[in-house]
Order: C-alpha cells, then structure tokens, then sequence
C-alpha cells in the first residue's frame, strides 16, 4: 500500500523583506504586509515537502498531502507544494479561526490530519519563520499520539519506520521510529526544489479540497487560545555606527585597527 | 507550590551543568520574588551527585535530583513523562528551560502534555499585576512579542545568554530532593542508532572572545580560508550565515544565527554578511561589531559599531599583514 505522508505548510510575509520595510501595527499587534512583497510558503515547511519528496523518490509508491491553515491567500503556498510535487492539497479556512495560536493551530491541524488518515508520517518545519516558535510539529505527536523526531536533516521511510538524521550542536545523531510519527525538519536538509513552469501550470488546475472547523467536527467556540499577544513592537537599537574613511584600503585598515585597540579588544 | 519557579537543570555533554542552567537560575532568582516561591531545579539523568550544590550555590533552593541510567542521554519519550510528573507533583507557577537541542524537542512536549502553553525563545520574563509575561523576539528578530498566558503553569524557553547567572555564593543552602524514576521502557519509541560529531577544533564558536564570520558576499568557500588565518591570529573561531552554510562553504556546526549558536564574543567581525534577521537573532547580545561589506546599504552596518564599506577581497590581506605586524610586535615587546 501506498505510503502516504502529509506536510503542514504556511504562508508568511517574505523573511528576505528588507529591515527597512519592516512595519509592525502596535495597535492591532499585527505586521503590515510590505508594499510589492508578497508573502511566501514558509522555508521551513517547503523543506518538509522536499523531504517527503525525496521519499518519494526512493520509495515509488508515495501519496503527499499538504495541509494549510489560514485565509483564502494560503491557497498559494499549497499550490507552489503541489507544483513542487505533491499530490493534493487542503486548506481549513474559516474567519473563526484566524486568530488561532499555536495551540488551537495544533488542534485544527490534528483534526485535519486524522480526516485525512491513514496516514504515514507527518512532516512540518521546524517552525514557522514569522513567530519562529517551532511548537506546533511537537504538539502534533502529543495530540496524535505519535512519536517526534525534531530538527532532521535527512528523513527516510526503510522497513515500516523512519530514519531521521537530527541536528545537533556539533554533529547529528541517526534516531530510529516507528509509523506513524512527526518529524520536523530544518535548513540543514537542503533546499527545496524549484517548480518549473509545466508544474506550476498543472497544479493551477487542481483543486484544494477547502475544510471549516465544523467539517473537522470542531467547534471553534471549544478552542480558547492559550497565549494573548499583548504587544507586539520592532525592538530599538541603540548602535552609533562609524563609517570607517580612508581613500585607500590600508588607511581604512589602519584606522579600524586603531578604534579596535582604543577600545582594548585586539 | 503554586507560586515556585521550576528550572529544567541541563547537562553538557561531559556530563556538567551547563552554562544554560545557571542563567536559569539567574532568572528565576529574580522572577522569585515578585511570585513570592523558591526555586526548584530539576536534573534529569544519570549519576548526579556532584550537581545538587552546584545548582544550589548558582540560586536553587531545592534541587530535585532524577537518577536514573535510563535518562542517561535525552530521549523525549523518557525525558517527558518524568518532567510532567514532576510539574504535576509540585505545582508550580512558571518552568523554565533553555532554548537548546533537548529545550526546543521538549518544552512543546511537555506544555502539551499539561494543558497549557509555551513561549519559545525569549529573552525576557517578568510579573506584572501579578501576571507572568514573556517577550520574545520573532520576525527572524525583526520584531518582538510580549506574552500573556490563560492557563498554567507559563512554559517558557530562554535564548542563551539572554540571562544573566547569578554569582556564585558557596554560603547558600539549599534542599535535596532525590524523586522517584520509572521509566517505561516501552513508552519509548524512539531509538538513537549512533552520534556523529563535527567538532571543531581550536576556540569553541560560543566560548571565543573573538568571532571572525563570513555570508554569501564571499562568493565562495575559498574566502573562508582567510577568515580562518585572521581568527587564529586574534585567538578567535570562525562562524558562518546560514546562507554560506546551506551552499556547503562552511560546516553547520559553525552556523550564527536563529537556527544555529548564539554567540556573544567581545568582538564580531562580520565579512561579506548582509546582516538577514535570522543571522542578526545569533549576535544579538554582541556590542562591538566590525562589518566588512560593499554594499554601504547592508542591514548589518545598522547593527554595527565600525562599518568598513569595501570589498572584503581587498580589505582581508591587508587586516590579516597588519594584525600579524601588531602581534609580532607585542611578542617582542
């Protein structure tokens, strides 16, 4: 039988958003989307799909669902995942929850997941890249009763378990689990293959299979968040910086050279 | 009781507490009185004897001692059940882990395990009102978010370095408190098949006093090299952006940023980095930074004490010949 794995994916305002664009509404504890960028799957979760793809690769016999969480606008994260490869894509879209923290996100996505069982493995990223909180793939386990895998650099399917190479601060440790469980992956893994053109265009043609709450049998009025954002704000920095003049590379070098050792650090 | 702060103890891997663990204790020092509990601490492992004071003089009040050969090493599966367990049985208000290797796999865990909630990554907790509040950065550092939490205990892992430990006080007393382990071997089902290690060699990336990086403005892993000469001139270790590192220039374990070490040198001397947020999380702490780059609009220059706008290629042989002349003249002197 066909190993099927599901990647959870989300859209965030491009990381690659110049500092300088960078606009947060305190008010609202909100970012504001910078004029002409327009937002991108997060890194971390089109790595996951790439993992799963090259399992895909090895194995043959492979169904991948990807599954979002968010507005209408989500449709194009999973759509550059299918035209990265994958083969069907959900998004649970309903205003109620559109203010979901990383807890009712974990149960929604648990839910979904479970419509969509059997299933093999689960893959996220290691977190997102706009809280960059990285607690929703361990939930995930918690929630489905799985095992966890975080932080892997390689993901492989051999004899009904995973193998997952995981990052550590000097090396990596090979760690074995059975099936079904949730590994999370990070940059360590590799980029994430380019859709080409002929992709992209089939996967405009599928359909995303859309979802509510109510169709995951949930009751948004049951999923209280657990965390408020009481502010949200860019943080000062108090750095007086000096612009090193010279006409000639030596002079700079010299006068670096000379600050560096006024203030006693080489 | 309901108004202790509880540390996670971590170990290094030589089996000591780890710095993490004092800058811990440092901050639940100083939440302690403002929630009017102690300070617990709580170590998971194997052959702890030596740590209770050590945890103790560092600002623990009572230290809760797991012992056991099955928690030898980190395994979720057997790390979790036994720190639920000890949440449940002390009740306390606020629990506290670094944000590490083992920190980022369990805190989610045993947040969702005990029906409440975690703020991972911070740098700052306090009580305001009585209530526990938690700021973070994220953003890729971009922006920050401050936390309040509807249930409990407040869950909240600590960026390193982010705290300051406390001085050590050997006068301090404190209680010991060995608990009972039961692992269940079959609850754990993860298993680890073997370790690689990519140490690398000279002044380690977070103990360096000096730490010469390099991005993807040096075009190639060949710069690194250079970097390499200049750091053992100024008895320092070389870092690299995630962006060098994921085009194979420089090894990952020598990646700066949010996704990789946080480094707090006296001195950071960026080359060819254009200063993304996700690099700047990883200097965050560091107050005198040297950027070599061309581009005199590099987000780094803002973060930055001297800017030098040049092309590295031009600027590194020449700091490298006068770095090398002032050291050889204070090694005659």
């Amino acid at each position: 039988m066909a190993l099927h794995i599901i990647c959870c994916v989300k859209q965030v305002p491009d990381p690659e958003t110049p500092a300088s664009q960078f606009r947060v509404d305190e008010a609202a504890k909100k970012v504001i989307p910078a004029p002409g960028i327009a937002p991108v799957p997060s890194q971390f979760d089109t790595i996951g799909v790439e993992a799963a793809l090259r399992i895909r690769d090895a194995l043959g016999d492979v169904k991948i669902s990807v599954v979002s969480m968010g507005p209408d606008s989500f449709r194009d994260a999973i759509k550059h995942c299918l035209a990265m490869g994958a083969d069907d894509g959900y998004l649970i879209n309903d205003p109620a929850l559109h203010e979901a923290d990383h807890w009712v996100t974990a149960q929604v996505l648990a839910a979904a997941i479970q419509k969509l069982a059997p299933f093999d493995l689960v893959i996220t990223g290691r977190q997102a890249v706009d809280w960059d909180m990285g607690v929703v793939g361990p939930t995930l386990a918690e929630l489905l009763g799985i095992p966890c895998v975080t932080i892997a650099k390689d993901v492989k399917v051999q004899d009904g378990k995973v193998v997952v190479e995981r990052v550590l601060l000097d090396g990596f440790e090979t760690v074995e689990a059975p099936l079904p469980a949730v590994v999370t992956v990070s940059n360590e893994l590799g980029e994430p293959r380019y859709p080409q053109l002929r992709q992209i265009m089939m996967a405009a043609r599928k359909q995303v299979t859309v979802w509510t709450a109510a169709d995951l049998g949930l009751d948004p009025a049951q999923l209280q968040n657990r965390v408020n954002v009481e502010a949200l704000y860019i943080p000062e920095t108090k750095v007086e910086t000096e612009f090193i003049e010279g006409d000639t590379v030596e002079e700079k070098v010299d006068r670096l050279l000379q600050r560096l050792r006024e203030a006693k650090l080489i | 009781m309901a108004n202790d702060i509880l540390v996670f103890g971590e170990l290094t891997e030589e089996g000591r507490l780890a710095p993490i663990t004092f800058e811990l204790l440092g901050a639940a020092r100083r939440l302690a009185p403002a929630l009017g509990g102690r300070v617990l601490c709580a170590i998971l492992g194997a052959g702890l004897d030596g740590h209770s004071q050590e945890a103790i003089v560092q600002g623990a009040d009572v230290v809760l001692l797991a012992d056991d050969p099955a928690l030898q090493e980190y395994q979720g599966d057997a790390y979790v059940p036994v720190l639920e367990r000890l949440v449940r049985e002390k009740g306390p208000a606020v629990v506290l882990l670094g944000q590490t290797i083992i920190g980022r796999d369990l805190a989610p865990r045993l947040a969702a395990r005990l029906g409440t909630a975690v703020a991972m990554d911070s740098v700052e907790v306090e009580v305001q009102d009585g209530r526990v509040l938690v700021t973070r950065p994220c953003y890729g550092g971009n922006a920050r978010a401050r936390y309040s939490f509807n249930t409990s205990p407040v869950i909240a892992t600590l960026r390193a370095k982010s705290q300051e430990p406390l001085e050590r006080d050997d006068s301090r007393q404190g209680e010991v408190e060995r608990v009972a382990v039961n692992v269940d071997a079959a609850g754990v089902r993860t298993r680890v098949l073997g370790r690689v290690k990519q140490k690398a060699e000279g002044v380690r990336l977070e103990d360096a006093r000096v730490v010469v990086s390099g991005g993807r403005g040096l075009g190639g892993p060949e710069g690194f090299q250079q970097l390499e000469e200049l750091a053992e001139l100024l008895g320092g270790a070389v870092g690299a952006s995630r962006a060098a590192c994921d085009l194979g220039w420089y090894p990952v374990s020598a990646q700066v940023g949010l996704t990789g070490k946080v480094v707090t040198p006296d001195l950071y001397i960026a080359v060819g980095i254009s200063g993304a947020s996700q690099h700047m999380a990883g200097i965050s702490q560091v107050k005198n930074i040297v950027a070599i780059n061309k581009d005199p609009e590099a987000n780094i220059f803002k973060a930055s004490r001297w800017a030098v706008v040049a092309d590295w290629k031009e600027v590194l042989p020449v700091l490298i010949k006068k770095v090398r002349e002032l050291k050889e003249a204070e090694a005659r002197r």
